[in-house]
């Protein structure tokens, strides 16, 4: 326990992970919760690239990260803008209310 | 204990604490701002773990950027959150039994086979001088992975125009011109010479008695 393993940087993302998850089942109405909860998985995925990238001795580990913080930005700026574009139209951002595409 | 790993441990106890109040605030401005701090002390952890370029870019990106986004698009919003709760307390035993079962799944598996201390010895780009990992991080970048960041780059640039697109509402009321149509306009379209006699004759009026010009053909209008 004393000493870090790779093991205590991947349980951390681990238990991150499931934190998120479970804020995906508690949160199902609220839309803004949800990507944020998003946002925390890919804080856990992260979490693991850099603690392989460090413990493996690969830079090429934190270069996926990078492009992963970037797909990131991309998604919560157009998951916002369709969230306010669904605000203007519906006038709440329940998500038991997106059915009109019927699937 | 070394000094390391009692920092690790203190950063991920915040990290979790402030993860768990992300998914729990009754309040999204809180789980936005709860979710700051748990980049920030991720940010931490990456700094323990070397990654220097990418805790700082996590903290100027993401507590920067985007979480600031998250905080715009609350705050715009009138959203009544307590029907935003309704559910909560019933799928809360469902929602902790799967996130138990999952962390513990993936921890005991990771705890079992990742025992490894030391990271293993050299960077992948040896470079002389002092190692630096932005330094690194930017020769990869740049001679490897040249195509990656221009899709990167592409990606950004879709983002931008979807936003824009999406968010993006004209007023009805607007006496706007737009500016394409300005340059396209000719002279002929400002101005329309006619030719007409210099004095009109003088019109007859039209008579009660004489027929509307519809009624020649035939039709009755109602």
């Amino acid at each position: 326990m004393t000493t870090l393993t790779l093991g205590h940087f991947l349980s951390l993302g681990a238990i991150l992970f499931a934190l998120s998850v479970i804020g995906i089942f508690l949160n199902r109405k609220n839309l803004i919760i949800l990507l944020m909860a998003i946002e925390l998985m890919l804080l856990a995925v992260n979490m693991n690239f850099v603690a392989f990238s460090y413990f493996l001795g690969d830079m090429r580990g934190q270069i996926f990260v990078f492009f992963i913080l970037t797909v990131a930005a991309a998604e919560s700026a157009i998951g916002l803008a369709i969230l306010v574009q669904l605000f203007r139209n519906k006038s709440n951002i329940n998500v038991d209310e997106l059915n009109s595409l019927k699937g | 204990m070394d000094v390391k790993a009692g920092l690790f441990y203190v950063f991920a106890a915040l990290l979790l604490f402030a993860a768990f109040r992300v998914v729990t605030a009754r309040n999204p401005v809180h789980a936005a701002l709860y979710l700051v701090w748990t980049f920030i002390q991720a940010a931490m952890i990456w700094l323990l773990l070397r990654a220097e370029f990418l805790a700082m870019a996590l903290v100027l990106v993401y507590v920067g950027a985007v979480m600031v986004l998250f905080l715009f698009v609350v705050m715009m919003l009138d959203i009544n959150f307590d029907t935003m709760r309704q559910g909560f307390r019933r799928h809360l035993p469902l929602a902790g039994l799967i996130g138990v079962v999952v962390a513990l799944q993936m921890a005991a598996v990771l705890m079992g086979g990742f025992r490894m201390t030391e990271p293993m010895a050299m960077p992948v780009l040896p470079l002389p001088g002092e190692a630096s990992n932005t330094r690194d991080l930017g020769v990869l970048l740049y001679s490897e992975y040249v195509l990656p960041v221009q899709i990167a780059a592409v990606i950004l640039l879709v983002a931008i125009i979807a936003a824009i697109a999406l968010t993006l509402r004209e007023r009805k009321d607007s006496k706007h011109i737009g500016a394409d149509a300005q340059v396209r306009v000719k002279s002929r379209d400002r101005l329309r010479v006619v030719q007409m006699a210099a004095t009109q004759p003088a019109q007859p009026l039209p008579s009660a008695a004489e027929p509307p010009a519809d009624a020649a053909t035939g039709e009755k209008k109602p």
